[in-house]
């Protein structure tokens, strides 16, 4: 049965693009770039019970991975997106390597603190031949490959679907198995967990260092949707969207980064319509709600109906 | 040298901000083991009823006095309204109700006052106090701290009302059979947090001037300040506030230059957390197994 839903949802996503105008496709693009950074997110903070408050910042530095190749190196874009996944797999571990002492709240603060620093240090002088400083780059958007008939758009979201099943396969594989056992087991009771011979060290600053390599991976292929990178799109709300859209998914459950995603893609967008100011307060409330009322998200919901239905 | 001594200086007076913040910080933490994300955007909107006060045209120092008292009642009722529902729940669920509050004030304050910058007066502004080194605003600033440091220590140390709430924190159900109504001496923590930030927040409000995302930089310092002191302990927060305000002015004036100031602070986080976790003057947990 989950086979069948699984198969539906990819026919629905395949299918999309071809009812929807370029504007809409671009939009569900970067919902599917989204649903790649809360995969590495719950990943991170759902199953290995870390808080990140900044995942903004990896984004960050995956996008201007790509961006950077691209304009100086001449790196194709499809290149730049392992590249970025790796980079940030680096500094993912890095950081997790001294926050692997932080606990709770002190987690959340390096990382929340980490997020509100980012735009300033991508605004460096020092970094400014590289960055392009306040500017930012610009990136031009690819063609389809193969004179496929395709509108560049539509070629880019097949793009990101593909390389989003790629990674939701192997999140799978991950949380199905040994590893993600212990990253549970971490999360749920450490010290039982070191008992039994896990090494929580290695594991969490792994782990960190995955969840950093799907959040850049998607700040790669976001940046190439959005054709610019420029400092002040990382900052700390970003990051806070992040939590927003695992939160709303599901914490620890895999379809919820769909769910989280399509959230913070298209809610703002309506709410943009009735102030300025209004998403966040959307957000807010939409968070509070959910923590009272539905700790497991839009996930456990539809799981829940989904049992009720069938008795 | 002359320089020098000014940078100093300065950095104390921003540092009384700081450790002011860094105070409610404090209070929550100690009588209830969070860290209150919430606090800066709590003191940005505080900051914004003085301000509408002050533009109905009442006077700074009732505007003031109205502001704090206005603060704490509402830190009050967050407490009982937000914050309660989830005492008992696990970090995760405390820290994204926290980012809740955060977005909410934020937006709130930006969707009622709008997002245009604007200015705020300083009450310390006479003549004759102007010594060259230190502005009357930044004199003002260091006094209002030490006072507010000074009147918390004489009522978490002399009256009946802060000897509750020191035992309400620390040994609730002990608490509890004596007597004392642990839940609302924790709501009382969450008001003086308000309280304080408000504060805090009239004071730097002249410097950095009014808008919804002034907090954002202070609150990091403020965290900074926290830690390095011990997120328990309130003289080390104030004491921490001092300091992290010298060394970011310091910083920012002879070493990475004012655009990499954020840095400094993440910086100071990160090196705390790893290198002394406990702080400067904080307590060491020992966890059972």
């Amino acid at each position: 049965m989950r086979m069948a839903g699984v198969i539906v949802t990819i026919a629905v996503l395949v299918a999309l693009p071809f009812f929807i105008s370029d504007y809409r496709t671009f939009q569900f693009t970067q919902a599917i770039v989204y649903a790649i950074v809360l995969l590495g997110l719950n990943l991170l903070t759902g199953y290995n019970g870390q808080i990140s408050l900044g995942h903004g910042a990896f984004y960050a530095v995956g996008a201007y991975t790509a961006a950077i190749l691209m304009e100086h190196f001449g790196v194709p874009y499809w290149a730049t997106v392992p590249a970025a996944g790796l980079v940030c797999f680096g500094f993912g571990f890095l950081f997790g390597l001294p926050a692997l002492r932080l606990h709770g709240h002190y987690l959340a603060l390096a990382t929340f603190a980490l997020a509100v620093a980012t735009p300033q240090v991508l605004k460096v002088k020092h970094l400014e031949a590289w960055t392009g400083g306040v500017q930012g780059i610009v990136i031009i958007k690819p063609d389809p490959p193969f004179g496929l008939p395709l509108s560049q758009d539509r070629w880019l979201y097949f793009f990101t679907l593909a390389v989003a099943m790629l990674l939701f396969l192997a999140a799978w594989n991950l949380v199905r198995g040994r590893a993600g056992r212990a990253m549970v087991a971490l999360r749920d009771h450490p010290i039982a967990a070191e008992a039994m011979g896990v090494n929580g060290a290695m594991v969490k600053s792994t782990v960190f260092g995955i969840s950093a390599l799907y959040t850049g991976i998607g700040g790669a292929l976001g940046a190439i949707a959005v054709q610019f990178v420029a400092p002040d799109s990382f900052g700390t709300f970003l990051s806070i969207s992040f939590v927003v859209g695992i939160v709303v998914g599901g914490l620890a459950t895999l379809s919820g980064a769909i769910w989280g995603a399509l959230f913070i893609q298209f809610v703002p967008n309506v709410a943009d319509q009735i102030s300025k100011a209004a998403p966040w307060a959307i957000y807010g409330a939409v968070l509070l709600v959910f923590i009272y009322v539905a700790p497991g998200g839009v996930a456990y919901l539809l799981s829940r109906v989904w049992g009720k239905l069938r008795g | 040298m002359e320089a020098f001594l000014h940078q100093i200086l300065s950095g104390l007076a921003t540092g009384g901000i700081y450790a002011a913040i860094a105070l409610s910080l404090v209070m929550i933490y100690q009588a209830t083991h969070h860290i209150n994300f919430a606090q800066g955007e709590m003191a940005m909107f505080s900051t914004y009823l003085a301000w509408m006060m002050i533009d109905a045209g009442l006077p700074y120092w009732v505007a003031f006095a109205g502001t704090v008292a206005l603060s704490f009642v509402l830190g009050v009722l967050i407490e009982r309204i937000v914050i309660r529902p989830v005492e008992h729940a696990p970090v995760l669920s405390v820290v994204i109700v926290f980012i809740a509050l955060l977005v909410i004030l934020n937006s709130l304050a930006g969707w009622i006052f709008s997002y245009t910058i604007k200015t705020f007066p300083s009450p310390f502004t006479w003549e004759g106090s102007q010594n060259g080194y230190l502005s009357p605003h930044e004199l003002g600033t260091i006094g209002v701290t030490l006072l507010v440091l000074a009147a918390l220590f004489l009522f978490f140390r002399f009256t009946s009302l802060g000897l509750a709430m020191r035992a309400a924190a620390q040994n609730p159900v002990s608490s509890r059979l004596a007597g004392i109504r642990v839940g609302w001496m924790l709501a009382l923590g969450w008001g003086l947090a308000a309280a304080i930030g408000a504060i805090a927040g009239m004071m730097i409000a002249p410097v950095v001037y009014l808008d919804p995302n002034m907090m954002a930089g202070v609150m990091l310092y403020a965290f900074a300040a926290a830690l390095l002191g011990g997120i328990d302990n309130p003289l080390g927060a104030v004491v921490g506030g001092f300091v992290v305000g010298v060394v970011e002015n310091l910083a920012g004036a002879y070493v990475v230059g004012t655009e990499l100031k954020l840095t400094v602070a993440l910086a100071l986080i990160i090196g705390v957390l790893v290198f002394r976790p406990t702080g400067l003057f904080g307590r060491r947990y020992v966890t059972r197994v």
